[in-house]
C-alpha cells in the first residue's frame, strides 16, 4: 500500500501545553486508519493542523509525495482531505443546500447543487431532502449532510472525528456499509473515535496517542479492545464493580406527561411516563437531541407541567421549582458544563453555592456562610479527585473531565434522595468516567433513585438496573437492562430512522 | 376632525421623505446584525454622518459630495465599534451605547459653527414619463436621487442576503461563527465588512435628515431615530422587505399624525405624537408572531466570537 497522507515530527504548542510532540505517522490510499486516545491526547490539534485550521510549530507532512501543507482549510479542500466534525459543522437556520455550499470551493447553482445531493445521498444510501431547514432535521441527518458535503467534492482523504457519538446502532451499521464502499473506490479514511470495538470492526491500521505523543501502532483487528484502552490510558483500567441492591419503594413517578419544547428547534415531549424505585438506576438511551434536554429540565424543575405529572413519594411536584424540588431531595446535572450546570466565570466555592446551599445550609437569614461553603468545596475537590488550584479558581479554568467531576460531585454530595444526570461522563477520560460511575451506583447502593440520560450505551449497560430509550420526544417503557441486545436497544432508540444500506 | 386641509398626494409624498433615513439606518443595521454583531450605536452614526455630511456639503456646496462624506463619517465611526468588539472583544451592548454617546458628543462639537446654515439643495430627480402618472407619478417618482437609492437598497440587500455566496457566507457567520470558522471562512472580516456598511447607511440616513428633512444642522437632530431603525429590524424578523413597511409605517404615520396635528384635530398632541411608535411597533409585532418569527434572530446575535 503506498503512502497517502504522511506525517513527520510534526510539533504544536499551546501556551502551556505541547499538544502534539513530534507525531509521526502514515496513512495508505484506501486505508481506514483509526486515531485513538483520550481526551486531551491531541487528536483535535492533529486533525486540525491535517485540514488546514492550524499550523505545525515543526515537523512536515506529504500528501502523495508532495509537501502538504495547506494555508487554510480552503487549501485542504483543494488538495482533497475533507472532514466531517465531531460537533456538527451545520448552520441550524440555512437549508441543508445552502449548508452543502458553504462547505464547496466552488458550488454550482442552487438547483444543480440540489439535484447532485439527491443523487450522491441516493448512491449511498443517505436519503436527504436539501430543501430542509437543518434546524428540523435529527442529529443523524445532519451528519449526513456533514457527509455528504464531503462526498460532493470527490475526496482522497476523509477525516471523521467521532462520528457515531450521534447514531444508533443501526445508523452505525449503515455508516459503516458507507465508508466501506468509499474505501473500495479508493478513498482513504482517518477515523477518530474511543469506542474500540468500532475500530476493530472497521480499521485497518490504528495509531495511539496519549499526551501528546505516539505511543504505539497496532493492527486494530488482532488486539483486544481492552490492550487498545490500556495502550491509551497508559495503566490498568478499574471496571466499576455494584453491588446488586434490592428495589425498593417508589420515589419518582412520571405519568403521561407532554410538553413543548421552549427551543424552537427542540423536541416535544409525547407522553412520557417512568416510575423510578429507590436505590434503582434508570438509563436513558437514545440519540441526541430525541428530547433529553427536555426530560432533564421537567424532573429538575426549570420546565413546570401539567397538575400531577410528577409526583415524589407520592406528592405532587410538577409546580415546584428547582430550589423546591432541591430541599426535598431532588437534585439534577445537567449536561451543559459551562452554563448550564456552572457558571463559568464564578469560582468552584461560589458554583458549590448555587446548588447546595439549600440542602447544606451554606447560608443563612440571606447572607452566605462562606467557610462552610468553601469546606463543602473543597469535600467535593478531594472526594472527586478533582485537579484544580483550589476552590477559588475559575469553572471554567478547569478542563472539561474536572469540571465534571466537580459538578456532578456537588450533587452526589448533597445527599439525594433521586438524582437526574445527563451526560455525566461526557468528554471525561475513561479513569475519571469509571470513578464517575461508581459514585453514581454507591450512591443507589445507599437507597438514592437514579436517572441516567446517556448517549454512552455501554456506559448504559453497565450501570443500569433498567433500560428506556428516548426517540422524537417519546419515552419506550423501561425493560431490565440485564440480557438485552444491542439490536433491542437500537429498535428501541428508533432504529435506523430510514436510512437504507448503500445498493451500489 | 378635517381631513379635507390634507392634500393625499402630498401626504403620500412627503411619507417617502420622512421615512428614507429610518430606512437606510434600519438595512444597514440589519446586515449588520445578520453577520451576528449588535451594534446599538445607529443613533450615533446618523447624527455623526448628519453633521459630517452637513459640513462637507455646506464647505462643497455639492450635496452628493455631502452624502459621501456622510458614509464615509459613518463607517469610519463604526469602525471603532468593529476594533471595540471584534479586536478588544468587549461585550457589544456597552460598545454601542458608547458609541452612541461619543457619536453625539463628537457631532455636536463639530457643528458648533453650523447652526444656522442653509445647505445646498439636493437636486430633484424626476423621472420622465411615470412622473406623468396620474396621482402615482408625484407621489413614486419626483423624489431626489437618496429616496430612490434607499428603495433600491431594500432590493440589493434581500438579493445579496438571499443569492449572493457572499450573502450566504455572512449569513453563515451570523448562524453559527465556530462552524464558519472551522470551514474556513474569515469570521472577523466578515463581521468587520457587515459593520462598516452598517455604519456607512446610518451615515446616509442621518445625512438625509440634516441636507433634505430639516434641512439645517441642531445639536440632537437624529432625535432617536436611530433606535426606532434598530425595533425596526428586530419587529421585522430580520426581513429587508418587512424592514420597508416597518421604516414606511413610522413614516408615514409621523407625517400623518404631523398634519393632523397642524389641522388642530381634537385629540391631544400626546397621544398623536407617541402614535407612530404604537402603530409601527403593533403591527411589527403582528407580523412577526408566528413560528420562527420572532425567534428568527441570527443565532449568534451579540455573543463574542474567540478564535480557537
Amino acid at each position: 500500500m503506498t503512502a497517502l497522507l504522511k506525517l513527520e515530527g510534526l510539533t504544536r504548542e499551546y501556551p502551556g501545553v505541547r499538544a502534539n510532540d513530534d507525531v509521526s505517522f502514515s496513512i495508505g490510499a484506501g486505508e481506514v486508519h483509526a486515531l485513538l486516545g483520550e481526551n486531551g491526547a491531541g487528536k483535535s490539534t492533529l486533525v486540525k493542523m491535517i485540514y488546514g485550521l492550524e499550523k505545525p510549530d515543526a515537523g512536515r507532512m506529504e500528501l502523495r509525495g508532495e509537501p502538504y501543507a495547506p494555508v487554510n482549510p480552503q487549501a485542504a479542500r483543494a488538495a482533497g482531505v475533507a472532514m466531517v466534525f465531531q460537533h456538527f459543522s451545520l448552520f441550524e437556520a440555512l437549508t441543508v443546500a445552502e449548508n452543502v455550499a458553504l462547505g464547496m470551493e466552488n458550488p454550482p447553482k442552487m438547483g444543480e447543487l440540489a439535484k447532485s445531493i439527491r443523487d450522491v445521498s441516493e448512491t449511498y444510501g443517505l436519503p436527504l431532502d436539501p430543501d430542509r431547514i437543518v434546524g428540523d432535521l435529527s442529529a443523524g441527518e445532519r451528519q449526513r449532510v456533514e457527509i455528504i458535503r464531503c462526498l460532493l467534492q470527490d475526496p482522497k482523504l476523509l477525516i471523521m472525528d467521532e462520528p457515531t457519538s450521534v447514531l444508533t446502532p443501526q445508523e452505525v451499521e449503515i455508516l459503516f456499509k458507507t465508508l466501506r464502499k468509499l474505501q473500495s473506490e479508493g478513498t482513504s479514511i482517518l477515523y477518530i473515535s474511543h469506542k474500540l470495538e468500532e475500530i476493530r470492526a472497521l480499521c485497518d491500521g490504528a495509531t495511539i496517542l496519549r499526551l501528546g505523543k505516539v505511543v504505539g501502532e497496532c493492527d486494530p483487528k488482532t488486539t483486544t479492545a481492552r490492550d487498545m484502552a490500556e495502550m491509551m490510558v497508559g495503566q490498568t483500567l478499574h471496571v466499576p464493580t455494584r453491588e446488586a441492591g434490592e428495589a425498593g419503594e417508589v420515589l419518582l413517578k412520571v405519568e403521561n406527561l407532554s410538553m413543548a419544547s421552549s427551543n424552537p428547534f427542540g423536541t416535544t415531549l409525547k407522553n412520557v411516563s417512568l416510575t423510578l424505585r429507590a436505590g434503582e438506576i434508570l438509563g436513558v438511551g437514545g440519540v441526541a437531541g430525541n428530547g433529553q434536554d427536555e426530560l432533564l429540565s421537567v424532573l429538575s424543575g426549570e420546565a413546570k407541567t401539567a397538575k400531577g405529572s410528577v409526583t415524589f413519594l407520592g406528592a405532587d411536584i410538577s409546580n415546584l421549582g428547582p430550589n423546591a424540588r432541591r430541599k426535598i431531595g431532588v437534585l439534577a446535572a445537567p449536561e451543559e458544563r459551562l452554563g448550564h450546570a456552572a457558571a463559568p466565570n464564578m469560582s468552584l466555592t461560589e458554583n458549590a453555592v448555587l446548588t447546595a446551599t439549600i440542602r447544606k445550609k451554606l447560608s443563612k437569614n440571606n447572607f452566605v456562610n462562606w467557610r462552610a461553603a468553601e469546606g463543602f468545596a473543597k469535600d467535593v475537590i478531594s472526594t472527586f479527585d478533582v485537579r484544580t488550584p483550589g476552590p477559588a479558581s475559575a469553572a471554567r479554568s478547569l478542563s472539561g473531565g474536572n469540571l465534571q467531576k466537580f459538578v456532578i460531585g456537588r450533587e452526589v454530595m448533597q445527599d439525594p434522595k433521586v438524582l437526574v444526570v445527563n451526560q455525566p461522563t461526557w468528554g471525561v477520560d475513561a479513569s475519571a468516567a469509571a470513578a464517575i460511575r461508581q459514585a453514581l451506583m454507591d450512591l443507589a447502593a445507599q437507597g438514592a433513585g437514579l436517572i441516567v440520560i446517556s448517549q454512552d450505551l455501554d456506559e448504559l449497560m453497565e450501570i443500569s438496573d433498567h433500560f428506556a430509550a428516548l426517540n422524537e420526544g417519546r419515552l419506550t417503557a423501561p425493560r431490565p437492562a440485564l440480557g438485552l441486545t444491542v439490536d433491542e436497544i437500537g429498535l428501541m432508540m428508533g432504529g435506523a430512522h430510514d436510512m437504507e444500506v448503500a445498493d451500489v | 376632525m378635517d381631513f379635507g386641509s390634507i392634500n393625499p398626494v402630498i401626504l403620500l409624498a412627503s411619507l417617502m421623505v420622512a421615512s428614507t433615513p429610518i430606512l437606510l439606518a434600519a438595512l444597514g443595521e440589519m446586515v449588520t446584525e445578520k453577520s451576528g454583531v449588535l451594534n446599538l450605536g445607529v443613533e450615533g452614526m446618523m447624527i455623526f454622518g448628519a453633521v459630517c455630511g452637513f459640513i462637507a456639503a455646506v464647505e462643497s456646496q455639492s450635496p452628493a459630495i455631502g452624502f459621501l462624506v456622510a458614509a464615509i463619517g459613518g463607517a469610519a465611526l463604526s469602525m471603532l465599534f468593529g476594533v471595540l468588539t471584534q479586536i478588544f472583544l468587549t461585550t457589544q451592548v456597552p460598545a454601542g451605547l458608547a458609541l452612541t454617546l461619543f457619536g453625539t458628543g463628537l457631532a455636536s462639537l463639530l457643528g458648533q459653527n453650523y447652526q444656522g446654515i442653509s445647505p445646498p439643495r439636493m437636486p430633484e430627480m424626476h423621472i420622465p414619463l411615470l412622473k406623468d402618472i396620474p396621482f402615482l407619478g408625484p407621489i413614486l417618482f419626483e423624489h431626489d436621487a437618496i429616496v430612490y437609492l434607499s428603495i433600491l437598497a431594500v432590493f440589493a440587500v434581500w438579493a445579496f442576503l438571499k443569492f449572493t455566496r457572499a450573502g450566504l457566507v455572512l449569513r453563515a457567520v451570523g448562524e453559527n461563527h465556530a462552524a464558519a470558522h472551522a470551514l474556513g471562512y474569515k469570521v472577523k472580516l466578515v463581521r468587520f465588512a457587515a459593520i462598516g456598511f452598517g455604519g456607512a447607511m446610518a451615515g446616509l440616513g442621518g445625512a438625509y435628515i440634516s441636507l433634505v428633512r430639516v434641512p439645517q444642522w441642531t445639536d440632537g437632530i437624529t432625535a432617536g431615530i436611530g433606535w426606532i431603525a434598530l425595533a425596526i429590524v428586530v419587529f421585522a424578523s430580520w426581513k429587508a422587505g418587512r424592514i420597508l413597511i416597518g421604516a414606511y409605517l413610522f413614516g408615514g404615520i409621523t407625517v400623518l399624525q404631523l398634519n393632523l396635528q397642524a389641522a388642530g384635530a381634537k385629540v391631544p398632541v400626546e397621544l398623536l405624537s407617541m402614535s407612530p411608535f404604537l402603530a409601527t411597533i403593533l403591527v411589527l409585532v403582528v407580523i412577526s408572531a408566528r413560528r420562527h418569527g420572532a425567534s428568527n434572530a441570527p443565532a449568534m446575535l451579540g455573543r463574542i466570537f474567540h478564535t480557537s
